[in-house]
C-alpha cells in the first residue's frame, strides 16, 4: 500500500480575508481560489491532506464563513447560504479529483518499485521424466484398446510349455535353438526366460478363449550382450486375434492402423514371406515412414505376423475348423529407435536420466 | 547361405543383365531374406602375365629378392615389359602369373602403386592367392599353368585376370528360415528365385539331381540298418546311399573352379576327397561323407551308440557317445565307431595321401537324432545343419553319383558298377499327401477368390513341386497334394497356403480392418500403474530401467542376513555373466546400480525409479523340485496340467521402487536447497499410495539394506483392522552406500506394488462438504523423544473421535497435522515438543467454543494416556 505520509506539511497560509466580511462575495471567492491553487500545488498525498486541512478543514475560512452563516439575519440567509455552500462544493470536488490523481500516480510509482527480475530461474524443485520406452508401449496399448482389444499380461519367468510346446516349437525343431534362450537353473525346471511375449498368446486363448482380441508389452529375454544395436532384456508387443473368418487381409489393416498411429500419416506396409512355428502363413513386417522432422524415409524392418498356426489352437483348446486368427509381435525399442531417431541400444537400457528426461512425459505430438 | 551367380545360373535363367541385387530381390519376394551380397573385393587392372625374366638379388637383411621382367601385354604392342620386385621365388621364366598394376586395390583395402623399392621402381605386384583374396596360402605367389592346368594354354598377357580367377564375381548370401532345409542348396536357391522371379519352373529351373544313377545291387559295400532305439519312433537312418571309386588320387587339391566355388560358399578347401562331397552337398543339400575303403572292416553298420561307449572324430577330440547317438560302424559285429552320424566322421577311416579307393556315403537320417546328437556334442556343422531341417528323401542315389562323377574326372579314378542302396524297413519316403480345400488359400489370405481361383492354386502348387489331384467329394473343392519330397515341411492345409499365397504374392493381399470387437479398455491395475508413474514424475523423480539379473554378492553388499528369503532367488543356467546368475527379488538389488551409473556420469542430484517385476521363487521352485509339466500340444491341457504349470512358475509380482541422493530442492539464488532424506524417500511411497487413495501406515523398523534408525515400515491397514508390510523407505545403511560406491545418505523404497493396487479402494466415497466455519485448535505436547510423532497423532485422532459424541455433531476432526517439534530448555533433557493443529467442523453447525475445548481435551487425555504426554505450559 502506498505510504501515509502523516507529518504536517508547509502549506500556505490562508489569504488575508477581503474587505466587506467574510460572507462577502470577494472574500468567499477569494477562499475558494486559494483552496484551488493549494490543491494544484499539492505534489503528493501527504501535502494533499495538509491543504485538506487547511482549505476544506473545520478551520478553514470556508468552514468558518458557513458557520459564521448562524449570524446573518435571516432575510439573508437563503442568499449567504447559497453563496457559501457552492463555494465549499466546488472546493470539495476538487479535492476529490486531485486525491484520484494523486493516488493513481502513487499506485503507478509502487507498481514499478515493485519491479522483479522474472528473467531469475523458477523451477526449484527436481523434474521427474517417464521412460520413453513405458510411453511408447502406452501408445501402443491406447492405438489396440481403442480398436476393441483388451491388455493381457505374462510372467517373465515362463514355463517352456508356454514359450515353445504350445507355440508349435518342436523339443527338437532347429527354431527353438535359434532363440538363445536363458534357461532357468536347473533346466529340469522346465522354466525359461521368455524368449519372447508370444506365451501371453497361449495364456490369452486358454484363459479367455475365441473370439479373442488381445495385445500383450511386456519384457523379453534372449542371451545377446548388451552393444549399440542388442540387448538381453529387450521389449516387445504381441497381438492376437482369433475369431470366426478372420484373414490376412484382416491382419494387414489392423498392421497398417498400427503403422499409421505410430509412425505418422505417410507410413505403409509390407509383408514378406517368413517363417515362425506359431504361425501359418507367417511373414515379416515392413514399414515405410517419412520422419516428421522431414530427415527422411525408407523400409523399416519391424517383426513378424501371420496366421495363428492350427497348432497353436489345438494346444490350446481352440477348434481350428472354426476359428482362424492372426497375430504379430514387434520390438518396441524398435518403434521409439526409428520414430524418434535413437541412436544407440545402449541409451534406451542404460537407465542415464538424462535420456528418460529429454522426453519429459510424452513422446511428441507429430505421430 | 551363400550361392555365387554363376552356380546358380547354371541351374536358374538368370538374365545376363540381372545383378546380384535383383536375384536377392527375387528371393526376398518368396521369403529368403538377404543377409548380403559379397564379391572378391578386388577391383581395378589385374592382369596376366608372363614372367619374362627374374633375377635374384640377395640383399642385407638376409631376403633375396627377385627383379622380374614381366609381359603384361607390352611386347604385343611394341613397348617395354614391366619391371615387377617378387619375394616369393616359387616361379620361373615362362611362367603365368596374376599382376596387379598400378590402380588396382586388393582385398584390405590394398591399393597397388608403382613405388619404389629394393633399388627399383617396382611398377605393380606379382600376387599370391591371399592377396587376391582367394585363401590362407602366401607360400608363394600363384602360377596360373599349375592353378589352372590345361586352361591356362590358352591365356595371353595383358589379359584381364578377374574374370578369369572369378575375383569379381557376385555372392548373393540369404537367410534360410528353419523350416525350408532345402534352400541350403544351390538346388533350392535356384528353384526359389524362379518362383521369385515369377518364372516356370518346367523351363526356367533345372534340376541338378536330374541324372541318371546305377540300379542299386546287393554287389556293392554291405550296409546294415541296426536302430534298435529310434527317437520317437522314426528310425535313425531311413536310406544309406554306398558308392565306390577305386584307383582315385582324393588328398590332392581339388580343381581351381572347385575350389573358388567353395571358397566363394564360405567354406575353405580341402582335399579333392573333401572338396567333391562339400561341392555335392552345397549343390543339392545333400551332406555326404568319403572314407578309406582300405580302413573299413566289414559292411558298414548304423547303430545306437552303447552307454560309455567312445571315439575319436576327425578333428582328434576323443568323445564320450551317448546310447542315443546314432553311429556309423563297421568291424566284427559293427563293434567300432568310425563316425557320429550326420554329424563328424571318425579319425581312422579318413580319406589321406594314401587313399587308393574312396567310399561315398550318401545317407538320410532322422532329423531330431541328429539335432540332438550336434547340440550334444556342440558340433554344428554344415551336414548336421542340413540333417536337422530334413534332407531330400529322394536325393541320396543322386548326390552319390555326382559326387562318384567329379572324383572320376578330377582324381583320375574308376568308379565300381555295383552300388548299394538300403531303405530302413518300414521307412516312408514319400511325404503324407494333404487334403486342400481348393478354396481355403483365398479364404485364409484374403486375396479375392477370382485371383486365386482352384486353378490358380493347382499351378502354383506345381510350381513348387506338388502334385495335385481331385479329391472325392462334389464338385472340385477338394484337392488333394502330394508334396514333393524336399519339402518335409509341408504338413498341413495352411502350410500350402502358405506356399500357394507366397507364390502368389503377398502384396496381393489386401488391407481391411476386421469389426472391432467390444472391448473393456485397460483393467484397474494397468490403470493404476500409469497413475503411480506419472504421479511419480509429477513429483521429479525419473523413470528408469535396469536389467533383472544379480547377484548373491549383492544380497551381501545389501547386508542381508543369511536367512533372508530375499536371497531365495532364482538361478539362470547359462547366464550372460556368472558375476550375475541370479533373478532380482527386489528392485533396488538392480535400480541402484543404475544410480551408481548416473552419479559416475556426473548427476549430483538423482531421483529415479523403476517400476518392474521381481522374481520370488520359493525353495521348492529354487531346488527344482516343481518342475513344468510338458503336457501335448495335441489338445488343450487339463485342469490339472494347467494348474501344474501355473504353480511351477515362481511368483512375480510387480515392485515399485525408487532412489533419492544429492537434493531434494534445489540450491539457486534463493538459497542452499534441501538434501534428500529419508522423509522424501517415505513422501514417494505416500505419493504412490496417495495416485491410488491408499493411506500408508509409517512406522520405525531396522531391516536391510536400511540405516537401523531412519527405516520406515510401509504398512496397509486392512478392513479387519490387520496391518500388512507393503514396502519399506529410508537412508541406506552407511555400509551399503559404500560397498555400492553409492552417494553417502542415499535414500530409497521400495513397495510392493501389486499388494498396493489389490487393496486400492473399488470406489472413491464422495465427501461431503460442510460451509460451516472451521475451528482451529493448537496443542504442544511433551513427550519422550522415544514416541513416534505418528503415534501421539493417532492417540489425538483417537481421543477426540471419542469426543464426538458428545457434541453430538457427527465427526468433527478434519485434520490433525503436526507442524512443529522442539527439543531444548525449557522442555527437559530426553522429552521433546510435539505442537499439532487440530481442524474441526461439524456438518450441521457452527462448532461452539465449547465444543471444541471438549474434543480437544480428550484428544490430549487421550495422548496423556497413551504416551504420557503433557500439555505444554500446563
Amino acid at each position: 500500500m502506498p505510504q501515509q505520509n502523516d507529518e504536517p506539511a508547509a502549506v500556505p497560509a490562508a489569504a488575508p480575508e477581503p474587505s466587506g466580511g467574510p460572507l462577502s462575495e470577494a472574500a468567499v471567492e477569494a477562499g475558494v481560489a486559494a483552496a484551488l491553487e493549494a490543491l494544484a500545488a499539492a505534489t503528493d498525498l501527504a501535502e494533499l491532506k495538509e491543504v485538506r486541512l487547511a482549505h476544506a478543514g473545520d478551520r478553514s475560512p470556508l468552514a468558518l464563513a458557513n458557520r459564521a452563516i448562524a449570524e446573518v439575519p435571516p432575510s439573508e440567509r437563503a442568499a449567504v447560504g447559497k453563496l457559501v455552500g457552492q463555494a465549499r462544493g466546488r472546493v470539495r470536488a476538487a479535492l476529490e479529483r486531485r486525491t484520484a490523481e494523486l493516488e493513481a500516480e502513487r499506485d503507478a510509482r509502487v507498481l514499478v518499485e515493485e519491479t522483479v527480475d522474472v528473467t531469475l530461474p523458477a523451477l526449484r524443485g527436481p523434474v521427474g521424466a517417464r521412460h520413453p520406452l513405458s510411453l511408447v508401449a502406452e501408445r501402443l496399448e491406447d492405438v489396440f484398446t481403442a480398436m476393441g482389444y483388451e491388455v493381457a499380461e505374462g510372467p517373465e519367468v515362463e514355463a517352456e510349455w508356454f514359450n515353445f510346446d504350445a507355440l508349435n516349437f518342436g523339443v527338437d525343431h532347429p527354431a527353438r535353438q535359434m532363440q538363445d534362450t536363458f534357461f532357468v537353473d536347473p533346466p529340469s525346471a522346465g522354466l525359461v526366460m521368455r524368449t519372447h511375449t508370444s506365451p501371453v498368446q497361449a495364456r490369452s486363448l486358454l484363459e479367455r478363449g475365441a473370439p479373442l482380441y488381445v495385445v500383450c508389452p511386456g519384457r523379453t529375454f534372449r542371451t545377446d550382450e548388451l552393444d549399440a544395436t542388442h540387448t538381453p532384456v529387450f521389449n516387445q508387443l504381441e497381438a492376437i486375434a482369433v475369431d470366426e473368418g478372420l484373414t490376412m487381409a484382416h491382419l494387414r489393416g489392423t498392421l497398417d492402423r498400427l503403422a499409421t498411429a505410430v509412425l505418422g500419416p505417410s507410413a505403409r506396409t509390407r509383408l514378406r514371406p517368413s517363417f515362425f512355428p506359431f504361425t501359418e502363413p507367417s511373414a515379416e513386417l515392413d514399414v515405410w515412414f517419412e520422419r516428421p522432422d522431414g530427415s527422411g524415409s525408407g523400409w523399416l524392418e519391424l517383426g513378424g505376423c501371420g496366421m495363428v498356426n492350427p497348432n497353436v489352437l489345438r494346444a490350446c483348446g481352440v477348434d481350428p475348423d472354426r476359428y482362424t486368427g492372426f497375430a504379430f509381435g514387434m520390438g518396441i525399442e524398435r518403434i521409439l529407435q526409428i520414430r524418434n531417431g535413437v541412436g544407440d541400444m545402449r541409451d534406451m537400457v542404460e537407465g542415464d536420466a538424462r535420456f528418460s528426461r529429454a522426453f519429459g512425459t510424452g513422446l511428441g505430438t507429430a505421430l | 547361405m551363400r550361392a555365387p551367380m554363376s552356380w546358380l545360373r547354371q541351374w536358374a535363367d538368370v538374365p545376363a543383365t540381372a545383378t546380384g541385387e535383383d536375384v536377392a530381390a527375387a528371393l526376398v519376394r518368396v521369403g529368403l531374406e538377404e543377409e548380403g551380397l559379397h564379391s572378391g573385393g578386388t577391383t581395378g587392372p589385374v592382369v596376366v602375365g608372363r614372367v619374362l625374366s627374374a633375377e635374384p638379388e640377395p640383399q642385407k637383411n638376409g631376403k633375396t629378392i627377385n627383379w622380374c621382367s614381366v609381359d603384361t601385354g607390352e611386347l604385343a604392342r611394341g613397348e617395354e615389359p614391366r619391371g615387377v620386385v617378387c619375394g616369393a621365388s616359387n616361379f620361373t621364366a615362362g611362367d603365368l602369373v596374376v599382376v596387379a598394376t598400378p590402380g588396382a586395390v586388393l582385398p584390405g583395402p590394398f591399393p597397388i602403386a608403382a613405388r619404389k623399392t629394393y633399388g627399383h621402381v617396382s611398377d605393380g605386384m606379382i600376387c599370391s592367392a591371399r592377396e587376391l583374396g582367394l585363401g590362407e596360402d602366401h607360400d608363394g605367389i600363384i602360377v596360373l599353368q599349375r592353378l589352372l592346368g590345361a586352361g591356362a594354354s590358352a591365356l595371353e598377357p595383358g589379359q584381364d585376370a578377374l574374370a578369369l580367377l572369378g575375383l569379381t564375381e557376385e555372392v548373393v548370401e540369404v537367410n534360410v528360415t528353419p523350416d525350408r532345409g532345402y534352400c541350403f542348396s544351390v538346388r533350392g536357391l535356384a528353384r526359389e528365385y524362379v518362383h521369385g522371379a515369377g518364372l516356370d519352373v518346367a523351363t526356367a529351373f533345372r534340376d541338378p539331381a536330374d541324372v541318371e544313377v546305377p540300379a542299386p545291387t546287393s554287389a556293392g559295400h554291405p550296409v546294415e540298418l541296426r536302430d534298435d532305439a529310434p527317437v520317437h519312433g522314426a528310425p535313425g537312418c531311413t536310406r544309406f546311399v554306398t558308392r565306390v571309386v577305386r584307383g582315385v588320387d582324393a588328398s590332392g587339391p581339388s580343381p581351381y573352379w572347385l575350389q573358388r566355388r567353395l571358397q566363394q560358399a564360405g567354406m575353405r578347401p580341402i582335399s579333392l576327397a573333401v572338396d567333391v562331397t562339400n561341392h555335392v552337398m552345397l549343390e543339392l543339400g545333400q551332406p555326404l561323407h568319403a572314407y578309406d575303403l582300405a580302413t573299413l572292416d566289414g559292411p558298414l553298420v548304423v547303430r545306437r551308440a552303447r552307454a560309455g561307449e567312445r571315439m575319436t572324430t576327425l578333428d582328434g577330440v576323443v568323445r564320450e557317445l551317448h546310447p542315443e547317438d546314432l553311429l556309423i560302424a563297421d568291424g566284427p559285429g559293427g563293434e567300432r565307431a568310425i563316425g557320429v552320424a550326420g554329424v563328424m566322421g571318425g579319425r581312422e577311416t579318413e580319406v589321406s595321401a594314401s587313399t587308393q579307393d574312396v567310399l561315398v556315403e550318401a545317407a538320410r537320417f532322422d532329423p531330431v537324432t541328429i539335432a540332438r546328437s550336434a547340440r550334444r556334442h556342440k558340433l554344428p556343422s554344415e551336414a548336421s545343419k542340413r540333417f536337422e531341417r530334413g534332407v531330400d528323401t529322394a536325393l541320396q542315389a543322386a548326390a552319390a553319383e555326382l559326387a562318384v562323377r567329379l572324383l572320376v574326372e578330377h582324381g583320375g579314378g574308376t568308379a565300381d558298377p555295383a552300388a548299394t542302396d538300403v531303405v530302413a524297413p518300414g521307412a516312408v519316403l514319400e511325404p503324407a499327401v494333404i487334403a486342400l480345400p481348393a478354396s481355403l488359400s483365398a479364404r485364409l489370405s484374403g486375396v479375392p477368390a477370382d485371383q486365386l481361383g482352384r486353378a490358380r492354386v493347382v499351378e502354383l502348387l506345381e510350381q513348387v513341386g506338388c502334385r495335385v489331384e481331385a479329391g472325392a467329394g462334389a464338385g472340385d473343392e477338394a484337392l488333394v497334394v502330394h508334396p514333393p519330397t524336399w519339402r518335409p515341411d509341408l504338413v498341413q492345409p495352411v502350410d500350402l497356403v502358405e506356399e500357394v499365397v507366397r507364390l502368389h504374392g503377398y502384396e496381393a493381399i489386401p488391407s481391411e480392418l476386421p469389426p472391432a470387437p467390444p472391448g473393456r479398455g485397460l483393467t484397474a491395475a494397468q490403470r493404476a500403474r500409469r497413475r503411480v508413474s506419472d504421479a511419480l514424475a509429477a513429483a521429479g523423480l525419473v523413470e528408469v530401467r535396469s536389467y533383472p539379473f544379480t547377484s548373491a554378492a549383492r544380497s551381501d553388499q545389501l547386508g542381508l542376513p543369511a536367512d533372508d528369503p530375499r536371497r531365495v532367488a532364482l538361478r539362470l543356467a547359462n547366464p550372460l555373466s556368472e558375476e550375475q546368475p541370479l533373478l532380482r527379488t527386489s528392485v533396488l538389488a538392480t535400480l541402484l546400480d543404475v544410480l551408481r551409473r548416473n552419479t559416475s556420469r556426473g548427476a549430483v542430484d538423482a531421483a529415479l525409479f523403476e517400476l518392474g517385476s521381481v522374481t520370488l521363487p520359493g525353495p521348492e521352485v529354487v531346488a527344482g523340485q516343481r518342475p513344468a509339466p510338458r503336457p501335448g500340444v495335441d489338445r488343450r491341457p487339463s485342469a490339472a496340467e494347467l494348474d501344474a504349470l501355473e504353480a511351477a512358475v515362481p511368483h512375480q509380482p510387480v515392485h515399485l521402487a525408487g532412489v533419492l541422493s544429492g537434493r531434494a530442492e534445489r540450491e539457486g539464488w534463493w538459497g542452499a536447497g534441501r538434501v534428500a532424506d529419508v522423509h522424501d524417500a517415505v513422501a514417494a511411497a505416500q505419493v504412490v499410495a496417495g495416485a491410488l487413495r491408499l493411506e500408508l501406515e509409517v512406522s520405525a523398523d531396522a531391516v536391510a539394506p536400511w540405516h537401523p534408525g531412519r527405516c520406515a515400515r510401509l504398512s496397509l491397514r486392512g478392513e479387519d483392522g490387520t496391518s500388512a508390510v507393503v514396502g519399506h523407505a529410508g537412508e541406506l545403511h552407511p555400509a551399503v552406500a559404500t560397498a555400492l560406491e553409492l552417494p553417502a545418505r542415499t535414500c530409497a523404497f521400495e513397495v510392493d506394488l501389486d499388494a498396493l493396487v489389490a487393496a486400492a479402494p473399488q470406489l472413491v466415497p464422495a465427501p461431503r462438504l460442510s460451509a460451516f466455519p472451521p475451528s482451529k485448535e493448537d496443542v504442544a505436547l511433551v513427550v519422550d523423544s522415544s514416541v513416534p510423532a505418528e503415534s501421539v497423532r493417532q492417540a489425538l485422532l483417537a481421543g477426540a473421535a471419542s469426543a464426538e459424541e458428545g457434541v453430538g455433531a457427527g465427526s468433527l476432526v478434519e485434520e490433525v497435522r503436526l507442524f512443529d517439534v522442539y527439543t531444548g530448555a525449557p522442555v527437559p533433557e530426553g522429552q521433546r515438543s510435539l505442537a499439532f493443529s487440530l481442524r474441526l467442523r461439524a456438518q450441521g453447525r457452527t462448532l461452539t467454543a465449547a465444543d471444541a475445548a471438549a474434543v480437544r481435551e480428550a484428544a490430549v487425555a487421550e495422548a496423556a494416556r497413551r504416551h504420557g504426554a503433557v500439555l505444554r505450559g500446563a
